[in-house]
C-alpha cells in the first residue's frame, strides 16, 4: 500500500513537467490566436518537427547533447548550494581551448586530438567556474556577480582571439575578415552516429558524463560533501566540512561540464569555433537541469525533453512563418509554468508525510 | 497556505480553458501549399541570424526578397519562408535541410557561420539551388555543384560615404561607431577611413567598437563620447546602430549608414546609406537555377554591379561639391583607379 | 596616455557614466528592495526590455512622454505580479522562475515590436532639461544639470530608498521578511505581502529602466535592445552590498569605467577594443575582491511557507 504510493507519487512527479509544458503550450495558443495562426496546425508542427523523422529525432538529440552537459554543471553546483549563470561563458572558453588545441596539432593523431582536445575544454571551462569558486571562497564575492562578468568577459576574450590570433588564414586572404577560427581537422571531428543528420558521438560522451556525475555526487566523498554545503552549510561546518573549498569546488566542476559542453559542440558541430558557439545553452542547460529535478541521470530525459521542444518550435516557426520571438516567449512560458508546477509536488510529499507523522 | 492553493487552482483553470478553447476552432489560415497557382510558383527560402526587422544585415536580405517578390508578380508567383534568429548552426541546419525537403527552389543561408554544414548538405539535395554569405568560396574546390557565394564588398560605399563625411565636416573630427572588429563591419570601417583621409589628409577619424552586434545603449554612449571628442559626422555598423543613430539626432550630427537604407530611422539625421540591394544577385541565382546551373558562382556586391547603393536622404542637404566628389569616388572604384582598402 | 587624463576627456567621461548608469540605477534599486525582500528576480532584462518596448510604443503613437513612462511602469507591474506569484505562492525556484521571466519578456517584447510597429523612427525622447543656477556652473554644471528628467530622478531615488529601507516601518519590514522571515511572520507581518509588494515595486523600476534606455536616452527601439544590461543590474546589487548607496556607486563605477574605455579607443591609446571593452567587467570584480563586501539577506531566494519551517 505505502510502496503503491510512493511509486504513485514518484510518476506524479516524473508526470508534472509535461503537464506543466502543456498548460504553457495552451497559454501560448492565446498568442498563436492573436497571429491569427490555428495552434493545432503550429502544434502539429511542433510535434512533427520534433518526432516525425529521424533527422528530427537525431536534431533533438544533438540539442539535448550541450544541454545535458551544462545541466550536469548545474546539478553540481545546486547540490553544492551554489549558483552558477556563467554557463554561457564557460561554453565559450571550453570551445576556444578546444579549438586552439586541435589547431595547433593537425597532425596529430584522432585519439590524442579528442581526448586532449575534450580535456582542454574540461580544463578551461573549469578554469572560469575555478575563478568564480575561489573568488567566493577567498573573499567572499557573490559569484551570482563574478559569473555574470566574466560571461561578458568570455566573449570578448573570443572576440580578440577569433578576430587576431586564431583567425581563419582564408578570411584574411578573402578579405572578408570574419571572425572565425579556421576549420579543425577532420581527424579531431566527433564521429556521425547517424549519416546525413548532425548526430554525433558527443551524444555518447554527454550520457556517460551523466552517470559520472551521479557516480561523484552519491559515491564519492567529495559527492557527498558537496551536497551536505549544499543541503545545509551550518551543519556541514559543525561537521569539520570546509564549506567555501566545496562550494569552490562545486562552481569549477560545474565550469568544467559547461567547457565539455564547448568542447562537444566545436568537435562535433561546428567543426569551427566562431560566434554563437555557446548560443544560449548556459541558460537552457540551468532549464534542463531543473526538468531532471537536479538530478544528473533525471537531466538525461530532461534535457531530451526541452531538446525536442525547442527543435519542434523551430520547425514550427517554419511551418506557419511566425516570428522567432515567439518561440523566446514560448520557452520562457514552459520554463514559468515548469518551475511553478514542482510544487504540486512537494505537497503532496509534505501532506504524505505528515500523513505518516501523525499516524 | 489556502492562497497558494487558490493560486495553483486558477492557473490549473485558466489553463484548461484555454486548451478548450484551442481545440474545436477550425483552421483558419490554411498554408499556402493548399491553393494552386497557376504558373509554376518559384519558391525561396532563407536562413538568417537575426531579425528580418533589424534594420541591418538580415534586413537587406529580406526587403531583396520582397522587392523580387513584388517584381516578379506577388504571391502566386513566388513564395517566400524566412527563419530568422538562428543564431545556432544546428538549428539553421535543421532549417535548411527541411526546406530542401519541401522542394524549395532555392534555399538562402543567410550567415557565413552555416557554410561548413551547407556543403554536407548540398551534397544530398543536387537538384536545389543554396546560396551562402556573406562568402566567396562555392565549394566547387570540394566538389558541390548547387552552392552559391556572395559577398557585399563593404569597403566601397564605405570609401565613398568616408569621402561624403570629409567633404561635409565642419569640425574636422569623424566619429566611428563599430561593434566587432571582424567581417563585414571591418572591411566597411577600413573602406571609410581610407575614403576620409584620401579626400582630407588633416581630418580626425577617432574609432570605437562596442564588443557585440546588440549592445545599443553602449553603441549610444560610444555616439555621445564621439560628439563630446568632437565628431559633428558619425557612422556605424550592425543592427545596434539604432543606439547611436538616437544621440546623432540628439546632437545635432550628420549619420551614415551602412547594411540597409537607415534614412525612416531618423529622416532628418541619416545623410545617406550604403544598402546592400540583394536583388540583382536574387535574380541571377533564380534565373540559373531555372535553367538548370544550380551553383558554382560566387557573385561580389559592387557598385559596379550595382548590388551597392549609395542612398541619399532628400531631407539633409548634401554640398553639391561633396556630392560630386563622392560621384567621383564611385567611378574611380567601379573603373579601378580608386582602391578602397589600404 | 596623457591625451587621456585631460579636463575635457575626464568631464565627458563623467557626463557618460552618469548618463549610462541611469537604467542601471533603476533596475539595480528596484531589485536591491525584491532582494532585500528574499526574493531574487533574475527576469529584470526582460522586464526592462518590456517596459522600453511598451514606453516606445506609446510615445510613438501618441507623442505624450508621460504615458510612455507611465505604460512602461504598468507592463513592469504585470511582470511583477507574474514574478510574485510565482515565487511567493507557488515557491517556485527564484533563480530559473527568473530566467523564465527573462525568455518571456525577450520573446514578447520582440514579438510585439514586430508586429505592431509598422515604421520605427527615432521619437522625441524626454529633453535635457538644465537645473536653474546650478547648470551655470563651469564644468559641474553641464556634467550633472543638463540631463533629462529620468537621470535626475533615478538619483534622486537613492536616498529616497535608503530612507524607506532604514528608517520606515515598511523598510524594517521588508528587511525583516529578507533576514528572518519567521521572525517577522511571528510579529504579525505578512510575509507574502511584504515580498509581492518589494517584488513588484522592483519590476516597475525594471520596467522604468526599460523607458529611461527607449524615451530617454536612444529614443528608439531594437530587439534586444538591453543585450544582458538587467543581468548586470543583478550584479550590481550583489556589488553594492544591498544598500542603495552601495549600488549607486557600482552602476556608477561600471559606468564610468565603460564611458572611460569608449575614451581610451577614442583617444587611438594601442589596446584591442575588445581588451577594452573588457575592463569594466574586470575592475568591477576587483573592487569586490579589494573593497567591503556586505552579508547577503538570509532567507534570500529561501521561499517561506507558514509553519512549516
Amino acid at each position: 500500500m505505502q510502496r503503491a504510493k510512493v511509486l504513485f507519487e514518484r510518476s506524479l512527479s516524473a508526470l508534472t513537467p509535461f503537464l506543466a509544458v502543456l498548460l504553457a503550450l495552451a497559454v501560448g495558443a492565446i498568442m498563436l490566436f492573436a497571429l491569427k495562426v490555428d495552434p493545432i496546425t503550429a502544434y502539429g508542427a511542433l510535434i512533427e518537427g520534433a518526432f516525425g523523422s529521424p533527422f528530427a529525432l537525431a536534431q533533438v538529440l544533438v540539442k539535448a547533447t550541450p544541454l545535458l552537459l551544462v545541466g550536469l554543471g548545474i546539478c553540481i553546483a545546486f547540490r553544492g548550494g551554489v549558483i552558477n549563470i556563467g554557463g554561457e561563458g564557460q561554453i565559450i572558453v571550453g570551445a576556444l581551448a578546444t579549438a586552439a588545441f586541435t589547431l595547433a596539432l593537425p597532425q596529430a593523431p584522432a585519439i590524442v586530438l579528442l581526448v586532449g582536445g575534450m580535456l582542454c575544454g574540461m580544463l578551461a571551462g573549469g578554469i572560469w567556474g575555478g575563478i568564480a569558486g575561489a573568488l567566493k571562497a577567498r573573499f567572499g564575492v557573490n559569484e551570482i556577480l563574478t559569473t555574470i562578468m566574466m560571461n561578458a568577459i568570455a566573449a570578448q576574450l573570443a572576440n580578440f582571439l577569433l578576430r587576431g590570433p586564431m583567425i581563419d588564414p582564408i578570411e584574411v586572404k578573402n578579405g572578408t575578415m570574419l571572425a572565425q577560427s579556421a576549420r579543425l581537422p577532420e581527424l579531431s571531428w566527433l564521429p556521425k552516429l547517424v549519416p546525413q543528420t548532425l548526430l554525433h558521438a558527443g551524444a555518447i560522451v554527454a550520457v556517460i558524463m551523466a552517470v559520472v556525475v551521479y557516480i561523484l555526487l552519491w559515491r564519492t566523498v567529495l559527492g557527498y560533501r558537496i551536497r551536505a554545503v549544499g543541503l545545509n552549510a551550518e551543519a556541514a561546518r559543525f561537521a569539520g566540512i570546509r564549506v567555501p573549498v566545496y562550494q569552490a569546488l562545486a562552481l569549477l566542476l560545474s565550469g568544467v561540464m559547461a567547457g565539455l559542453a564547448g568542447s562537444v559542440e566545436v568537435l562535433g558541430v561546428s567543426h569551427r569555433m566562431m560566434d554563437g558557439v555557446s548560443g544560449g545553452y548556459g541558460f537552457s542547460g540551468i532549464v534542463a537541469a531543473l526538468f531532471g529535478k537536479l538530478h544528473p541521470l533525471g537531466a538525461i530525459p530532461a534535457s531530451a525533453l526541452f531538446g525536442s521542444l525547442l527543435v519542434g518550435a523551430d520547425k514550427m516557426q517554419r511551418a506557419v512563418q511566425v516570428p522567432s520571438a515567439l518561440i523566446d516567449a514560448l520557452n520562457g512560458l514552459v520554463v514559468l509554468f515548469v518551475v511553478s508546477s514542482d510544487i504540486l509536488v512537494r505537497r503532496r510529499a509534505q501532506r504524505r508525510k505528515a500523513a505518516e507523522r501523525k499516524s | 497556505m489556502k492562497l497558494n492553493r487558490i493560486g495553483a487552482g486558477a492557473l490549473l483553470a485558466v489553463g484548461l480553458l484555454l486548451a478548450a478553447c484551442g481545440t474545436p476552432t477550425p483552421a483558419p489560415a490554411a498554408p499556402a501549399a493548399t491553393a494552386k497557382p497557376a504558373a509554376k510558383q518559384v519558391k525561396v527560402a532563407v536562413v538568417m541570424p537575426s531579425a528580418s526587422n533589424d534594420g541591418a544585415f538580415s534586413q537587406s536580405m529580406y526587403d531583396a526578397l520582397k522587392a523580387v517578390q513584388a517584381s516578379m508578380g506577388g504571391e502566386a508567383a513566388m513564395k517566400i519562408a524566412v527563419s530568422e534568429g538562428m543564431v545556432q548552426v544546428p538549428n539553421a541546419v535543421a532549417a535548411i535541410r527541411d526546406y530542401a525537403q519541401q522542394g524549395y527552389d532555392l534555399v538562402i543561408a543567410h550567415g557565413t557561420q552555416y557554410g561548413n554544414s551547407l556543403t554536407e548538405i548540398a551534397k544530398d539535395f543536387p537538384n536545389t539551388a543554396f546560396a551562402w554569405g556573406t562568402a566567396t568560396d562555392t565549394f566547387a574546390a570540394a566538389g558541390v555543384k548547387n552552392v552559391f557565394a556572395y559577398n557585399p564588398r563593404a569597403q566601397e560605399g564605405g570609401y565613398v560615404l568616408g569621402v561624403l563625411a570629409a567633404k561635409m565636416s565642419k569640425s574636422g573630427v569623424i566619429g566611428v561607431c563599430g561593434p566587432v572588429e571582424a567581417g563585414d563591419a571591418k572591411t566597411y570601417v577600413d573602406g571609410f577611413k581610407k575614403g576620409v583621409m584620401d579626400t582630407k589628409k588633416d581630418a580626425k577619424i577617432n574609432v570605437t567598437y562596442t564588443g557585440s552586434f546588440s549592445d545599443v545603449s553602449l553603441m549610444a554612449a560610444a555616439a555621445e563620447t564621439h560628439t563630446k571628442a568632437g565628431a559633428d559626422i558619425l557612422t556605424g555598423s550592425s543592427q545596434s546602430v539604432v543606439g547611436a543613430i538616437g544621440v546623432a539626432k540628439d546632437k545635432k550630427a550628420i549619420w551614415f549608414g551602412t547594411q540597409a537604407n537607415q534614412t525612416s530611422l531618423a529622416p532628418d539625421t541619416v545623410g545617406a546609406s550604403q544598402v546592400y540591394d540583394w536583388t540583382g544577385v536574387i535574380k541571377e541565382m533564380l534565373d540559373l537555377s531555372a535553367k538548370g546551373t544550380k551553383g558554382g558562382k560566387a557573385f561580389e556586391l559592387s557598385l559596379q554591379s550595382g548590388g551597392l547603393k549609395i542612398v541619399y536622404n532628400d531631407k539633409v542637404s548634401i554640398p553639391a561639391d561633396a556630392k560630386a566628389a563622392a560621384d567621383a569616388a564611385i567611378k574611380g572604384i567601379i573603373d579601378g583607379t580608386i582602391k578602397p582598402l589600404p | 596616455m596623457n591625451e587621456l587624463f585631460t579636463v575635457p576627456v575626464l568631464l565627458g567621461i563623467l557626463y557618460s557614466g552618469v548618463r549610462l548608469a541611469t537604467p542601471y540605477l533603476y533596475a539595480a534599486l528596484g531589485e536591491m528592495f525584491a532582494q532585500r525582500s528574499g526574493v531574487v528576480n533574475l527576469g529584470v532584462d526582460g522586464i526592462m526590455l518590456m517596459g522600453a518596448f511598451a514606453a516606445f510604443f506609446v510615445v510613438s503613437n501618441t507623442g505624450n512622454l508621460l504615458l510612455g513612462v507611465l505604460a512602461a511602469m504598468l507592463v513592469g507591474l504585470l511582470m511583477g505580479l507574474i514574478m510574485s506569484f510565482v515565487s511567493v505562492n507557488l515557491q517556485a525556484e527564484q533563480g530559473i522562475s527568473g530566467i523564465g521571466l527573462y525568455l518571456f519578456g525577450l520573446g514578447l517584447s520582440s514579438l510585439l515590436f514586430k508586429k505592431l510597429s509598422v515604421s520605427t523612427r527615432a521619437i522625441e525622447g524626454f529633453p535635457a532639461l538644465p537645473i536653474p543656477v546650478l547648470s551655470d556652473l563651469p564644468e559641474i554644471g553641464d556634467v550633472f544639470f543638463k540631463h533629462n528628467i529620468l537621470v535626475y530622478i533615478a538619483f534622486a531615488l537613492v536616498p529616497v530608498a535608503a530612507f524607506v529601507l532604514n528608517h520606515t516601518t515598511l523598510g524594517l519590514k521588508v528587511r525583516a521578511a529578507g533576514m528572518k522571515p519567521e521572525a517577522a511572520d511571528s510579529l504579525g507581518v505578512s510575509v507574502a505581502r511584504v515580498r509581492y509588494l518589494c517584488v513588484t515595486f522592483g519590476s516597475m523600476m525594471a520596467g522604468l529602466a526599460g523607458a529611461s534606455l527607449s524615451i530617454g536616452l536612444i529614443n528608439l527601439f531594437q530587439e534586444n535592445m538591453t543585450s544582458g544590461l538587467g543581468f548586470i543590474a543583478v550584479a550590481l546589487v550583489y556589488f553594492g552590498g544591498w544598500t542603495p548607496l552601495g549600488v549607486m556607486i557600482g552602476a556608477l563605477l561600471f559606468s564610468m569605467v565603460n564611458a572611460l574605455q569608449l575614451w581610451v579607443q577614442v583617444k587611438a591609446i594601442p589596446i584591442p577594443s575588445d581588451l577594452a571593452v573588457m575592463l569594466p567587467y574586470i575592475l568591477t570584480i576587483a573592487a569586490l575582491v579589494l573593497g567591503r563586501r556586505a552579508r547577503q539577506p538570509a532567507a534570500l531566494s529561501k521561499p517561506f511557507s507558514r509553519g512549516e519551517n
